[in-house]
């Protein structure tokens, strides 16, 4: 495996899907904040956990470029479609997949069944993640097309 | 005529609402238990709720009695929690509402929501069936929501970027079209509920628990506001009205830039049907001096030097010139526009949003601002480089504008004139940086600022003042008067003994005074608008300080208590009175008027000797 590129790759696809995403909270198309959702199942402070919320982040999109590498390793090929084809499986996971089991594993997530508790108060993400928006699938998809996209198009093969 | 037309009787009195905030954003509550203004996520947001500006489009919140009541209102003591007694024929309730306060530990140690308006419902006898009304319409109405009920999790719509949630132990639900919900419940004797409507840009949102929880920040609300005022260093008389409209300009401050904006609201008119409705909820420099003034005689040393840094941050966009408002983070567009769609406060069309005056020429801001900066260096205030360098600039434009015409404090549309007001601020501006550069040290080239000070003295003595009236006039070469007039004296141009003031005085409580309260020019005077407005409050409580200083205490006294009587239950003030109702215009509640009153009650009780410690440190002669 190229390490060299999935940490430089990865860093950079990393970066383009926050960008993508913030972009998306600007233009009002999701309220989902990544890093922030990360972040508060280390801390209730909000600024530190967005601060946190990064630093998980970005080593999330370390461990998945290792995952993308590996594909593109074992098919002896790397282009940016078959990346782009990864990152929309990838975003089927996390939103299909993922999102609805995350209230189980984040400690301040409160459930759709129970509603919030005195230790459980976060707004939890419901299917495809609509209750934060409901472009929120379409922001997370073209973010995580663009992540593979890149990955694919710029890592080379060990 | 405005005054003539019919008063829309679903519209309460605009002294009927009281105010509660949390330094970021604010919200008015009628007697009613209606929350009819809301602007989220900052004060100059558009609305989420409007009925103040339409009821029938606007959107409100309503929990109150279902069936005939009596309102008594109060402000939980030295807080800005509003408090609601109604009593029913079948017992009796009170409403809570606030937005809570959270102090920096407790922010760190806990989630909250980003923006929160809490609604405790106690039955205190008997048992009152209450109702509930909730109909979000955001952006000032032109949004009609489609709720969803998401069960414990709340109900929920999109409004602008964020997302509006509604947590009630009340019962409640959509209705038919989906665009609000609504409930009645039965209160009995001990019972409390709670209900919290809450805005979140960030997803994931925190879900506001309600019950124990509610209550504690209920609680740690009160005391947040508790510990803040008591921080109120005044101990002279009428305390209690100065400590209320020291929480009052607390509520009006934008925490995050130190931002003061002139009122909460936008489009309550100066007469009732009127045109004079104008968007107040940006931060006009005019108000520094006076607003620094007051922070720091009451002992917010940490308020009032937050207002200076963002005034010199606010200002770097437009630097040397001075524009005369900006918005909470010193943006410097602010285009006027009308919404067609609202059918304005008991018909006073049209409703505006942004402000024109943005683009008028006002040379007495510079005085203000350079009158603020004095006071920040007598408290022991340093400037950076930058700072010094803006302060020079500013005095430099004086030098260079102060010959040209204006639109002066009263931002007439009628086009410009030498106001006398605004050379005599140009005075101040120079005398003031020639005094930071003399007394404190400021390296800045005052040489020719003491040339131009002198000038203009010459120029305002020679054509602002009427030997026949034996008067300084409104405009130069004029031969009127405008209660602007009396600041001259208060920003130490002139002494308030001064025969030419004390005729000026005499003058402008002739002609434009009614009681206590004076209008701030003649009916007469063209301002390029229909004529019809109140009597300014803050013009009243200036004329209170130029009677003290004048020697005249007893009646400044008894004006400044026939003034006190104007406010509303809750101790809050418009911008205008109607001199034959007593009733409030214009937005509401004005910072203005507020630092009107807490400056004239310092005037009356350094005129009194009973001055605190931290009030007699300030040696500013304009004081």
């Amino acid at each position: 495996m190229n390490w060299g590129g999935v940490i430089l790759w990865g860093f950079v696809g990393t970066v383009v899907l926050t960008t993508l995403m913030s972009g998306s909270q600007a233009l009002g198309l999701t309220r989902m904040n990544l890093p922030y959702m990360l972040g508060t199942m280390l801390t209730p402070n909000r600024d530190r956990a967005k601060l946190v919320g990064f630093g998980l982040h970005l080593i999330n999109g370390w461990l998945f470029a290792i995952v993308y590498a590996a594909a593109f390793d074992s098919w002896g090929r790397a282009t940016w479609w078959l990346g782009a084809g990864i990152g929309l499986v990838h975003a089927l996971f996390v939103l299909a997949a993922a999102t609805p089991v995350l209230p189980g594993m984040h400690p301040r997530m409160a459930s759709e069944q129970h509603g919030p508790t005195p230790t459980r108060e976060l707004e939890p993400p419901g299917f495809l993640a609509l209750n934060y928006g409901r472009r929120t699938p379409v922001s997370v998809l073209v973010a995580h097309l663009a992540y593979g996209a890149i990955l694919g198009a710029f890592y080379n093969l060990a | 005529m405005a005054e003539d037309a019919r008063r829309d009787e679903r519209y309460p009195d605009i002294g009927d609402y009281a105010l509660i905030g949390n330094c970021r954003s604010a919200a008015l509550i009628a007697k009613d238990g209606s929350l009819d203004w809301l602007c989220w996520p900052r004060f100059d947001s558009p609305s989420i709720f409007a009925a103040l500006l339409d009821t029938d489009c606007g959107g409100r919140f309503r929990v109150g009695p279902a069936g005939p009541y009596r309102a008594v209102r109060r402000y939980l003591p030295d807080t800005n929690i509003l408090e609601t007694t109604f009593t029913c024929p079948s017992g009796i309730i009170v409403l809570r509402d606030l937005m809570p306060v959270a102090s920096e530990t407790e922010q760190r140690a806990s989630l909250l929501p980003e923006h929160e308006i809490l609604r405790e419902v106690e039955g205190r006898a008997g048992e009152v069936e209450i109702e509930v009304v909730y109909e979000p319409r955001p952006d000032y109405g032109r949004e009609t929501p489609r709720l969803v009920d998401r069960g414990p999790l709340g109900i929920v719509c999109s409004a602008g970027r964020g997302s509006l949630l509604l947590r009630s132990e009340l019962p409640l639900h959509l209705t038919p079209d989906r665009a609000g919900a609504r409930g009645v419940a039965r209160v009995r004797a001990g019972e409390r509920h709670y209900l919290s409507l809450s805005y979140s840009i960030e997803g994931p949102a925190v879900l506001p628990n309600l019950g124990p929880l509610a209550a504690g920040r209920v609680a740690q609300t009160a005391r947040w506001w508790r510990e803040w005022a008591e921080r109120c260093a005044y101990e002279g008389p009428y305390r209690a009205a100065v400590v209320r409209s020291a929480l009052a300009l607390k509520l009006m401050t934008y925490a995050p830039s130190g931002a003061v904006i002139a009122a909460p609201t936008t489009s309550l008119p100066e007469a009732i049907g009127g045109a004079r409705n104008w968007d107040y909820r940006y931060c006009w420099l005019r108000d520094a001096s006076l607003t620094v003034r007051a922070l720091f005689a009451l002992g917010y040393g940490e308020e009032a030097t937050a207002f200076l840094a963002w005034m010199l941050h606010a200002t770097r966009l437009t630097r040397p010139e001075l524009q005369v408002v900006y918005d909470v983070f010193g943006e410097a567009r602010l285009p006027e526009r009308e919404l067609s769609h609202l059918n304005g406060y008991a018909e006073s069309r049209p409703v505006r949003i942004g402000n024109g005056a943005s683009a008028q020429l006002q040379l007495d801001v510079y005085g203000d601002v350079a009158d603020a900066a004095l006071r920040f260096a007598v408290r022991g205030g340093h400037f950076d480089r930058d700072s010094v360098r803006f302060l020079a600039g500013l005095g430099q434009t004086v030098c260079r504008r102060w010959r040209e015409p204006d639109e002066g404090i009263w931002e007439v549309r009628a086009g410009r004139s030498h106001h006398t007001q605004s050379k005599a601020l140009c005075w101040v501006a120079l005398d003031r940086l020639i005094r930071l550069h003399d007394e404190h040290g400021l390296d800045i080239e005052v040489d020719r600022f003491r040339e131009e000070r002198d000038a203009i003295r010459t120029a305002i003595e020679e054509r602002g003042f009427n030997e026949r009236l034996g008067s300084y006039t409104r405009v130069f070469d004029g031969a009127d008067v405008d209660a602007s007039l009396l600041l001259l004296p208060l920003y130490g141009y002139v002494t308030a003994t001064h025969p030419r003031m004390q005729a000026t005085s005499r003058r402008i409580l002739e002609t434009l005074a009614q009681g206590p309260l004076v209008h701030r020019y003649a009916r007469s005077t063209a301002d390029g608008l229909a004529p019809g407005e109140g009597a300014f409050g803050i013009c009243s409580f200036w004329a209170v300080e130029c009677r003290a200083r004048a020697g005249d205490l007893a009646g400044a006294t008894v004006a400044f208590e026939q003034l006190l009587g104007y406010a509303n239950d809750v101790g809050l003030f418009a911008e205008e009175i109607d001199p034959k109702t007593g009733a409030a215009l214009g937005n509401f509640p004005q910072a203005f008027t507020h630092i009107g009153l807490i400056n004239a009650a310092l005037t009356l009780a350094e005129c009194q000797q009973q001055v605190t410690p931290a009030d007699r440190r300030l040696p500013v002669g304009s004081r």
